[in-house]
Parts: C-alpha cells; sequence; structure tokens
C-alpha cells in the first residue's frame, strides 16, 4: 500500500465519518425530540456564526478574550521565563521557588476566581490574573528543566574555547533549552485559554467569548454557544497550528535540537 | 509528557537527603522557609491594615475559619462530594477512553473514523462546553460528572492510541512467531508495552479533571462541592472561607498526585523495568 492511496483512504473515511455524524445530529434535532433552542440544526448555527460575524459582535468579543489572554500570558512569560533560569543556574533560588511552587501548582486556577474577584472587582482584572496564574507555572518549570537539561559538555567545551559568561548564556544555554522553552510557552498558552474562557464566565465582563456562552444558556441560546465554541476552537487551533509551530520551524527544528528532544 | 515530567521533577525537592537525621532536619526546614517567609510577608500585610481585614484575613484568622468548618462538618462534606465527582467522572473517562484508544490502535478503521472527530472537539476548552452541558443535562450532578468525564477522555484517549502504536513491531512479531493467540497478544504484549503511555495519559486526564471540576461545581450549582464552597462565600465576602477551601483544594490536588499517581507508576512500569 502505497503512501498516497493510505491518505486518500484515510481522508475519505474521516469525511465520511463527520458527515455521519453531521447527518445523525441533523436528524436528532430535526426530529423535535428535543426541543429546537436546545439542540439548533446545524444550518441555524452556521447562521447565527456567520451573522455574528457580519455584525462585528463575534470578532470584538474574540478581540477582548485575545487582548486578556495576551496580556496575561506575556506577563508569565515574563515573569516565569527569567524566573525559571534564574531557577536553573542558582540553588538558593531553586530552593527558594520550588517549594512554593509545587504547593501552588495544583490549585487549579480557576479556583481563585472568587478571591480575585473580592480582590479586583468584576472585570478585565481577574481575567487577566487568572490567565497569568495559568501560565505561569507551565513556563516556570518548563524554563528551569530546560536550563537543567543543558548538556554539561557543550558548557565546558564552549568555556574551554574561550566563551565568557555572556556568550555561554546566550549561544549556548538558552539555544540548548530552547524546546523545552517553546514546550513551556505552548503549555501555557494552552492553560491560559482554558483560564480565560472559565475566568470570563464567572467574571461577567460584557465582552469576551466566554461571557457570550455562558449569557446564551440564560436565553436558551444553544445556537449561539454552539457558534462561539466553534469560534473558540478556531482561534486557539490556529494560534497552536500557526503561531508555535511556526516559532518552532523557525527555531528548534531550524537548530536540529527537536529530535533529539522529542525522540 | 512534558506535563508529567514537570510534574515529577517538581518532586524532587521533598526527597530526603541523605545522610542521617540531621540532613533530614536540614531539608526540611530548608523546604519549610520559603512558606515562612510568604506567610510572614502576608501576615504583615494583613496587619498593616491596607486592605480590609474582611477581604485579606490574616492568616490565624483562615486557619481558626478552617478548624471551625472542619468541626462542623461542612468541610469534610464538601470536600468529599468534590472527590466522588472527581472519581466518577474519571472513572467513566479512564473506561471509554481507554476502550477508544485502543480500538483507534489497533483497528485502522477505528482510527480513521474517530481521529478526524476527536481532533475537532478536543482543541476546545472543556469549561467552554460547561454551558452547553448545563442546558442539555440541567444545573446539578450529572452535568459536573458528564463534563468532568468528558474533559479528562481526550488526553487518556490521545495518550493510549499514541501507546498502543509505540508498541514495538519486534515484540509483536515475536509473540505472534512464538504462537500467542489474539487474547494473549494484547493482554501480554500491547497492554503492557502501551501501558507507560496510557498511565501518562490517566495522569494528565486527572490532572484536567482536577482542574476544570472546581470551574464546573461553580458554574453547575450543585448545592455540595469545595468549588461552590469558594464561589458562594463571595456573596458573604468571606474570603476567609475562600482561602480555607482553596488550601484544602491544594492538599486534594497534592495528595492525588503522590499517592495515586507516582504509586501507580512505581507498582507497574518501573518495575518492570520500562521507565526509570
Amino acid at each position: 500500500m502505497t503512501d498516497a492511496r493510505d491518505r486518500m483512504r484515510r481522508i475519505v473515511r474521516g469525511g465520511l465519518a463527520l458527515v455521519a455524524v453531521a447527518a445523525i445530529y441533523e436528524a436528532v434535532a430535526r426530529s423535535g425530540l428535543f426541543p429546537a433552542v436546545l439542540l439548533p440544526p446545524l444550518p441555524v448555527v452556521a447562521h447565527t456564526l456567520v451573522a455574528s460575524f457580519a455584525d462585528g459582535t463575534m470578532p470584538l468579543h474574540a478581540l477582548y478574550t485575545l487582548k486578556r489572554v495576551l496580556i496575561g500570558c506575556g506577563l508569565a512569560v515574563m515573569v516565569g521565563l527569567p524566573l525559571g533560569i534564574l531557577m536553573g543556574r542558582y540553588r538558593p533560588v531553586e530552593g527558594f521557588v520550588l517549594p512554593l511552587a509545587s504547593a501552588l501548582m495544583p490549585i487549579p486556577s480557576l479556583a481563585w476566581v472568587p478571591v480575585f474577584i473580592l480582590w479586583f472587582g468584576l472585570g478585565d482584572q481577574v481575567a487577566i490574573l487568572i490567565v497569568f496564574y495559568a501560565a505561569l507555572f507551565p513556563m516556570l518549570l518548563n524554563a528551569w528543566s530546560g536550563v537543567r537539561s543543558v548538556n554539561p559538555l557543550w558548557l565546558r567545551a564552549a568555556s574551554a574555547m574561550g566563551a565568557d559568561g555572556n556568550a555561554l548564556f546566550w549561544k549556548v544555554m538558552v539555544p540548548a533549552a530552547s524546546p523545552f522553552i517553546i514546550t513551556g510557552l505552548r503549555q501555557a498558552f494552552l492553560r491560559s485559554w482554558i483560564a480565560v474562557v472559565g475566568a470570563e464566565m464567572l467574571a461577567a465582563s460584557d465582552w469576551g467569548l466566554g461571557w457570550v456562552i455562558f449569557d446564551a444558556k440564560e436565553f436558551l441560546n444553544a445556537d449561539v454557544m454552539l457558534a462561539s465554541l466553534a469560534v473558540i476552537g478556531a482561534i486557539g487551533f490556529a494560534f497552536e497550528r500557526l503561531v508555535f509551530g511556526s516559532v518552532e520551524r523557525a527555531t528548534v527544528l531550524r537548530w536540529g535540537m527537536v529530535r533529539a528532544v522529542k525522540g | 509528557m512534558h506535563d508529567a515530567l514537570a510534574s515529577s521533577s517538581a518532586t524532587a525537592v521533598s526527597l530526603p537527603a541523605t545522610g542521617g537525621a540531621d540532613a533530614g532536619w536540614r531539608a526540611i526546614a530548608r523546604t519549610a522557609f520559603p512558606f515562612i517567609v510568604a506567610g510572614a510577608a502576608w501576615e504583615i500585610v494583613a496587619h498593616l491594615g491596607i486592605f480590609p481585614p474582611r477581604l485579606f484575613p490574616p492568616l490565624e484568622q483562615v486557619a481558626a475559619t478552617f478548624v471551625r468548618l472542619t468541626l462542623t462538618g461542612a468541610l469534610p462534606h464538601h470536600a468529599l462530594d468534590t472527590m466522588i465527582r472527581l472519581v466518577v467522572g474519571f472513572a467513566l473517562a479512564a473506561i471509554v477512553g481507554v476502550a477508544i484508544g485502543i480500538a483507534m490502535g489497533r483497528s485502522r478503521l477505528a482510527e480513521d473514523i474517530a481521529l478526524p472527530l476527536v481532533s475537532i472537539v478536543a482543541p476546545i476548552p472543556g469549561i467552554a462546553y460547561a454551558p452547553l452541558f448545563l442546558l442539555w443535562f440541567g444545573l446539578g450532578n450529572v452535568s459536573a460528572v458528564l463534563l468532568v468525564g468528558f474533559v479528562s477522555g481526550f488526553p487518556i484517549i490521545f495518550n493510549t492510541w499514541t501507546g498502543v502504536k509505540a508498541v514495538k513491531e519486534i515484540w509483536v512479531r515475536s509473540a505472534q512467531a512464538m504462537g500467542a493467540d489474539q487474547r494473549r497478544m494484547f493482554a501480554k504484549v500491547i497492554l503492557p508495552g502501551a501501558l507507560p503511555y496510557i498511565l501518562t495519559g490517566l495522569r494528565l486526564g486527572l490532572a484536567q479533571a482536577w482542574r476544570i471540576l472546581v470551574g464546573v461545581e461553580m458554574l453547575a450549582a450543585v448545592p455540595w462541592g469545595l468549588g461552590w464552597l469558594i464561589f458562594g462565600a463571595r456573596e458573604f465576602l468571606a474570603t476567609d472561607v475562600m482561602l480555607a477551601g482553596i488550601a484544602v483544594i491544594a492538599i486534594m490536588g497534592l495528595a492525588l498526585e503522590k499517592l495515586v499517581f507516582q504509586r501507580l507508576e512505581h507498582f507497574t512500569v518501573v518495575r518492570w523495568g520500562m521507565m526509570t
């Protein structure tokens, strides 16, 4: 069996499965077994999706959500990355931060939502802080393990060749730790994407994809929910594939670092 | 995989240092030191009165609330209900997820059909499905458990699938050559071979279930549960109750990781020499 035929078969079967599931859903939705508000037919969902894009509300919601994610995630990277690198380099920093991080890590970020609501009121700050909390630990721990995993032979070879501290850091340590750091960025984004939706649902703020879904529940607008779910999935997918995929291609894949890590 | 790696390396610090009781005490002191510093900082801020004490209670008040709620039985009841939801939802996900994953790994037809479906549904954050589940299954336990199961199922499916496909071809062939039938092939070769991946999947799934459960409890208006305890306390500005609840959540999360998964891993894959 050739690769091309294999792929064809895969696509055909996968497509057929999707069509079958959509047809079953459509049949159940139209059979009237369940109220149409709870189980809207797919054309209705598609129409809602198009309409919300046409009047500009959906892109605006998405922008608000993205803004919160990017600010929170950016803060987490600015704190987590240097701190993780310091932890990897200096034992006292590691000894101080690691126990705290291990104690805070198992607390789901959403558990902090009510506390943050009390402290900062409803709105942007809560969502951004929750995103920060969710993204911080993956970033921190991956930067830490990345720096620790640098092959000591490379460090010795570089210093034998006369690299000073600065060059050692930028030319050896950072590239060597980069697969971990990129994994950390990926995980941090993934976590924040989950956290932001939850935070927006709980800390109602008028704008944001999580808020749309939750608000739609009050009015039994299952079509709005499904449409927003599609948008959330699409944005998450796009970030994962396009942004992180290209970052990875431009750095660690080109340097030939990833094969060694992923085995 | 990196998730598991991060969590296992994070636990390395609590390993007792070798070299007698003295070194053991020093290790404990070293671990406790950051908590003492953080606690002292919290106390100072709380007692300076910059923030109203209702919103920023001193630690002794949180501890008193913790003891009071434990003695009245409210806190154990909340924790127990959360635990039951977690166990039921996760068990559902483990059974269904491993079954789907193995089917996908063993049969090409199952793989071709299930993979596109799973790949479309999985990347959407689990909590985003919560309102939909609430709409379909109503407020309360059914929605919460189903959502936890639904969300934690995906890492289990993906890892089981990868694990079954990663079983070395040469093991399968040599077992075949030695005359293993289908059933023994599965029980003695495929399952043990895929187990490290399956365990990683279960671990990721449990972590996922744990993260989502607290949020779901806040949304689903269940009568008991730690998420609800924290969220409900907001109405009364009872920050001490919230922090006591969060402390219980942290303890339960740590216990899950240390007691359940590290042991399970130790008893199976490490003992068989498949992971070190």
